[in-house]
């Protein structure tokens, strides 16, 4: 038997993040799963995937959190602590940033008939996640503190 | 009339799939066919016991199918979950993961509840995506 290629380990770290992203699961846990080093690890996923592992992380929780803002009635903070996030403030924020408006006009923005639509769910979660927005720079006058719609930009 | 006969699929080692697609999976041998005279090319495919329809488990290739650089991108890509998903159905999702988590399987998802059934996933040791489907027909507020 041939040995596997570098990308089969750091692809049993994504699933591991797609699997336990709302049991607290991290880079450095991701990394454990690859059996790479933390810093190999970022590095070789990041040329692999794309993206940064803590991006992938973030990104799968909002999708998440997007799905149970369209499906539930659960309260934001709720949402917030069910993909694994702690702070309901950065949430809101990190999530205000990606999907350009907050999670409750996100809520209002989507009738719940989306729910009955016959498509696999794991295609919804592949085709249903955000684009990651970077944080702007501290010195961007730009900046917003306020928790609403933040330009793409 | 046409009708489904076979699907191919890219695998990093055809040992190994057999052995999972038979062994685990519970799938039966169909085909195992070498030819010299294409480069060891092996012919290998799978079924399920009540279907005609076979699962080809094919080499990733490089010589002298492909050029080596070919053949490596694609061994990338699957390896990298990347070169598409098997669907397969079940009339009983929760019974086939207790199964095939018994039988060395490990889910990257457990059966949930959808709209349209009851669906669990998994990779093979390559990392192509299986999914497993129990139809339902019965729609899941």
């Amino acid at each position: 038997m041939t040995s596997l290629p570098i990308e089969r380990h750091l692809l049993r770290a994504r699933d591991l993040a797609d699997r336990a992203f709302a049991d607290g699961v991290d880079v450095e846990a991701m990394a454990a799963a690859a059996g790479l080093s933390r810093a190999h690890f970022s590095r070789a996923f990041k040329r692999t995937f794309g993206q940064s592992p803590h991006v992938y992380l973030l990104t799968r929780r909002l999708e998440r959190a997007a799905s149970l803002l369209r499906h539930t009635d659960r309260s934001v903070a709720e949402v917030c602590m069910a993909v694994g996030l702690t702070s309901v403030g950065s949430f809101t924020t990190t999530f205000s940033r990606t999907y350009a408006m907050s999670p409750t006009a996100y809520r209002a923005a989507y009738p719940p008939a989306t729910a009955y639509a016959v498509v696999p769910a794991c295609v919804r979660r592949l085709y249903g996640r955000p684009g990651h927005v970077p944080v702007p720079p501290a010195s961007d006058p730009a900046r917003s503190e306020k928790t609403g719609p933040v330009s793409r930009a | 009339m046409i009708k489904l006969d076979a699907v191919q699929m890219w695998v990093h080692d055809q040992d190994e799939a057999l052995d999972f697609y038979t062994r685990k999976l519970g799938m039966e041998l169909r085909q195992d066919v070498t030819l010299p005279e294409m480069g060891d090319f092996r012919w290998l495919t799978v079924g399920t016991p009540d279907q005609e329809v076979e699962v080809v488990l094919m080499s990733v290739p490089g010589p002298p199918m492909t050029d080596e650089a070919t053949g490596q991108e694609i061994r990338s890509l699957v390896a990298k979950g990347f070169a598409g998903t098997l669907f397969l159905g079940t009339d009983d999702c929760q019974r086939s993961y207790d199964e095939l988590t018994a039988r060395g399987v490990v889910f990257t998802q457990p059966p949930e509840v959808r709209p349209y059934g009851i669906d669990a996933g998994f990779r093979d040791p390559s990392g192509n995506s299986v999914r497993l489907t129990q139809t339902t027909g019965v729609a899941v507020p």
